[in-house]
């Protein structure tokens, strides 16, 4: 069996980049995202069994238990999920994304992204904002009523406006959020206003009353990650269109879980090659240092497989400081990562490049030859539950997950001596 | 990694510690630099850091820094040595290692350095070279990259296969394309000197060189008799063999032959097997202008038809120079004088005197240039009966060990064995220093013959670092009531970055016989050995002190562009010559594991 891998590259990464992800409507997870059932809390990253999980993620996998009604408290929810009653999978598994913790348990509102392209469908949760969240760990009263406000008044607000203005293109306002100083992972900024801006006349009219429809557009304005998770739905449903293209080395799948950091490749199906989790090296919250942080954690990688985050890092200057970096730093990150990468965006352009298109298709071959592993953005939570997040810097996947998966192909598709 | 283990040095009360770094890769610079960073810390009294070459495992050897440690290291690990006062101050040198090396990243300027030549190619669209200097092992993956990607080469890297050179110069012409090398130290291209190069004058004389300083010598020859060149052309040592079969030099032979700016056509190689010889002469015969020929070691023509029209032969490398530039006041009627080498009026410069040699005594000639050395070799047999040296020459003797002299000896310290992991020694004179302070140790040591190689690539100062050694040595063979003097022949143009008198001043005050023409430098050697003419006084040549009043040979490289992978020396002189260059920030594939670099090839 030979097969032309350039050419199944070539094919994989101009379906990442003729998918066009747009915003369709607001569900409940349970009757929104595929096999999702009563008894399953997904989460980021690989698969993971209870005892392995890190802080943060067993502290959210306990607060969707409660904000499910399922437990009351740790001991309680724990006992499900390790007796196997309550059972956890991985969002992508399910076509969807979460970032850190990444939990989204059924009752959960998600975004539905759609690509018209090629018709393929991705999913994320609601952005609770900055500070103590369940998406760091935190599930304590005032987490849950924040959740509970967002269900109950927020997302049937949502919903309704993303209905009424009839989808929302998210590459479209992705690419303006380029060209306005965001990456699309770290820095959401840009991307958040135009969102905010682009719902706000249908928020006026779908609210119940104008208080409420000021606390949804203040919820959404306010948070500088509001577009984040619709962001991630759509990366994903753009990562998704290249995935199982035969006999090739994209990667389509980059997520980690507190534990370990996992990819997935576009010609080699479902399976994922794991190794354990690096740390992030940041710029730490005042009071906080590297020994609170945890390994890195979630779905959020997303961004970079599809050419975004830390790939777009020459259009965010801003944020260059968390890696004490100069502006000349974003642009050779961004520049680093062509390296790796099998192509160049048409949609996603950087000013400060010439409009060059930002790296897109991370190619296993190119990461093993040059040793240059991807570069990705990221928050850092902190290592106990419930803290939530202490910092903000760069992670690195290890070279070996990227060596593992190279020989595994090379052994699939019969390339061995 | 290991914890250093000390072992008590031959020199009393010292203590030499070795560490050893597994499948680490660093540029050769890097390496130099890191040595002479380390020698230069308190209580360091020598240091090495050299690749676990054999070759670099016997110099070790040779300079008491080697350890059991060290003589266990594989090719592709790290040896860091230190020979120190105490063990102390030897694991506080090795301790400042990382620092050492993370301080020379931190120096390095913002702009983006790409990592794979692919990138570099988007970088500088307009390059259409590619200069490849990386271990031989990888260079000629590199190469073809290159050569993939529609850009000309010049190929630096020795230790490269002839089934790779053979492969690559056929992928080239399929491409139409020129490949230079393996082993091309110097070329000349579009105004602009590639690799060990001399600064020389836009001319009509085009040479194809089988050899780096052979090449190198007749350029510098050409233009200190006021011509210059058109575009000259590096083939590699083993391109007129009967492997390779003269694959570039036919190329370049043709592309001169087309080229309206070349009157004349100058070869330069070692002796090449005979059958290719007498194919490459049929062609060169068939071109209308005319060529001068040296194949080093061969005095007529190997054509046994006899001369061939428009074809001549040279004796030395300076003669070349000499015919050449008769051949073009031969070709052009409207020339200012028919023998442009005649019309010259030498400046004083004083006669050069090298006084007899103690009777029984023998040469050592330390070479950087290859071709250099064989030259000597070659002139030397009417001199002295049984020369020794570590390249192949038809009648001498092959050195039992390269790092050992026995006899009239003549090494060449740039072969292949001396080069594996570390700088050629135009770059780095500490292997010549440690080798000419040897050699003054050695009582058979009668006289020092040294090549000192100016040029673009080269060391930017030579003279400053080969002088006070070859002070010491002098001193040191005159501790033992020994004369012996030392003969060094500069080989550099009025135009070099190195300053041509500044390096003839420094060399003659530190006592050494200097020359600027090697066939005169030889002779002169020759004859301070030999019984005729035994001590007469050299006429100072015309050419030697000739010295052209106007500069006319820089900033010709407004539109030259190229890709440098490897030794980053050659990006600096190539921008210094106003060439636009990107450098690649090279490092091996897969980390240097080979089974994932072969797995990787299958892959693409």
């Amino acid at each position: 069996m030979t097969v032309n891998i350039d050419n199944a590259n070539a094919i994989a990464v101009e379906r990442m980049i003729e998918a066009r992800p747009v915003l369709t409507g607001l569900g409940k997870a349970l009757e929104t995202v595929p096999n999702m059932h009563e008894d399953l809390l997904l989460h980021a990253g690989p698969p993971i069994a209870w005892e392995e999980a890190s802080g943060p993620l067993r502290g959210a996998l306990v607060g969707a238990l409660i904000f499910e009604g399922r437990a009351e408290e740790e001991e309680e929810a724990a006992q499900l999920i390790a007796s196997g009653e309550v059972r956890l999978s991985p969002c992508h598994h399910h076509n969807a994304v979460g970032p850190m913790a990444g939990v989204i348990s059924p009752s959960m509102a998600v975004y539905e992204v759609e690509n018209k392209t090629h018709g393929n469908r991705a999913y994320s949760n609601l952005n609770e904002g900055y500070g103590k969240v369940l998406r760091y760990g935190a599930y304590s009263e005032d987490v849950q009523e924040r959740l509970r406000w967002m269900h109950d008044v927020m997302a049937p607000v949502l919903g309704a406006a993303i209905e009424a203005c009839s989808g929302l293109d998210i590459r479209a306002l992705l690419a303006e959020a380029l060209h306005m100083g965001d990456e699309g992972h770290n820095r959401n900024k840009a991307g958040s206003v135009l969102f905010t801006k682009l719902l706000a006349p249908h928020v006026a009219m779908a609210a119940p009353d104008p208080a409420t429809a000021s606390s949804v557009l203040e919820a959404l304005g306010e948070n500088a990650l509001s577009v984040l998770n619709p962001v991630m739905a759509a990366c994903k449903a753009m990562a998704d269109a290249g995935h199982g293209v035969k006999g090739s080395t994209v990667v389509s799948t980059m997520a980690r879980n507190g534990t370990e950091f996992g990819i997935r490749v576009s010609g080699m199906g479902e399976r994922w090659f794991t190794s354990p989790c690096p740390q992030p090296v940041g710029l730490y919250f005042p009071g906080f240092s590297a020994e609170d942080g945890n390994p890195d954690i979630g779905d959020s990688t997303i961004t970079e497989t599809a050419g975004l985050g830390a790939f777009a890092m020459a259009a965010a200057p801003a944020i260059v400081t968390f890696v004490s970096g100069t502006p000349q730093d974003a642009l050779n990150a961004t520049l680093e990562m062509y390296e790796i990468t099998a192509a160049e965006h048409t949609a996603f352009t950087i000013p400060q490049l010439d409009f060059r298109g930002t790296p897109v298709g991370i190619d296993l071959r190119a990461v093993v030859e040059t040793g240059i592993t991807p570069r990705v953005n990221t928050g850092i939570a902190h290592k106990e539950a419930g803290v939530g997040q202490i910092g903000a810097g760069l992670v690195r996947p290890p070279t070996e997950l990227f060596t593992e998966a190279l020989v595994a192909f090379a052994e699939q598709y019969g390339f061995q001596e | 990694m290991d914890e250093p283990v000390a072992q008590t040095g031959e020199a009393g009360g010292s203590a030499v510690l070795a560490e050893v770094r597994a499948g680490s890769y660093y540029d050769s610079v890097v390496l130099m630099q890191l040595q002479r960073a380390l020698a230069e810390l308190p209580g360091v009294l020598d240091a090495g850091v050299v690749m676990g070459t054999p070759a670099n495992k016997e110099l070790l050897t040779q300079s008491a820094l080697a350890t059991d440690d060290a003589l266990r290291a594989a090719p592709e690990d790290l040896i860091l040595v230190v020979q120190a006062e105490s063990e102390q101050a030897g694991r506080a040198a090795l301790a400042k290692v990382d620092d050492l090396l993370s301080a020379r990243r931190t120096q390095q300027t913002d702009a983006y350095r790409p990592k794979t030549l692919s990138s570099a190619a988007r970088m500088i669209p307009e390059a259409d070279w590619t200069l490849v200097s990386v271990p031989g092992a990888y260079a000629a993956a590199v190469a073809r990259d290159a050569l993939n990607l529609g850009q000309n080469v010049f190929l630096y890297s020795d230790n490269v296969s002839v089934e790779d050179e053979v492969s690559l110069k056929e992928l080239a012409a399929s491409k139409g394309l020129l490949i230079m090398g393996p082993d091309c130290g110097t070329a000349r291209v579009e105004g602009v000197g590639l690799g060990f190069a001399n600064r020389v004058r836009q001319g009509r004389i085009g040479i194809v060189a089988a050899s780096g300083t052979g090449l190198q010598a007749v350029m510098v020859g050409i233009h200190r008799l006021g011509e210059g060149i058109s575009q000259a052309f590096g083939t590699g040592g083993r391109d007129l063999t009967a492997d390779v079969k003269a694959r570039t030099a036919r190329q370049a032979l043709s592309l001169l032959r087309e080229d309206a700016d070349t009157d004349v056509i100058v070869i330069v190689s070692k002796p090449p097997s005979s059958s290719v010889a007498r194919q490459f002469l049929t062609e060169a015969e068939a071109c209308d202008k005319p060529v001068v020929v040296n194949f080093i070691g061969h005095t007529g023509e190997p054509n046994a038809a006899g001369p061939a029209a428009g074809i001549s032969f040279a004796r030395t490398l300076d003669g070349t120079a000499e015919l050449a530039v008769q051949s073009l006041g031969a070709s052009e009627s409207d020339h200012p004088s028919g023998n442009p080498a005649e019309s010259f009026q030498p400046t004083a410069a004083p006669a050069q005197r090298v006084p007899p040699v103690r009777p029984g005594s023998c040469l050592r000639a330390l070479y950087s240039g290859g071709t250099l050395a064989h030259e000597a070799l070659f002139l030397l047999q009417e001199f002295l009966p049984a020369i020794c040296s570590n390249g192949p020459l038809p009648g001498g003797l092959q050195m039992e060990n390269a790092h050992r002299s026995q006899g009239h000896t003549v090494v060449d310290l740039g072969g292949d064995a001396f080069t594996v992991g570390r700088l050629h020694p135009m770059l780095d004179n500490e292997l010549r220093i440690r080798r000419l302070l040897q050699e003054a140790e050695d009582p058979a040591t009668g006289l020092i013959l040294l090549d000192v190689v100016l040029g673009d690539g080269a060391h930017p100062d030579p003279a400053s670092e080969l002088g006070p050694a070859i002070e010491k040595a002098i001193v040191a063979a005159g501790r033992d009531g020994r004369s012996m003097p030392v003969v060094a022949v500069v080989i550099g143009t009025d135009a070099d970055p190195q300053n041509l008198r500044r390096q003839l001043e420094q060399l003659e005050e530190a006592g050494a016989a200097v020359f600027t023409r090697h066939d005169e430098a030889v002779y002169a050697v020759g004859r301070a050995f030999g019984a005729m003419d035994e001590g007469r006084p050299l006429t100072s040549s015309k050419l030697d002190s000739y010295v052209p009043t106007e500069r006319d040979c820089a900033g010709k490289a407004s539109s030259f562009a190229a890709i440098n992978v490897g030794l980053e020396s050659f990006t600096d002189s190539l921008r210094a010559q106003g060439a636009e260059v990107v450098q690649v920030d090279w490092r091996p594939p897969a980390g240097g594991d080979n089974r994932l670099a072969g797995l990787l090839a299958r892959l693409r």
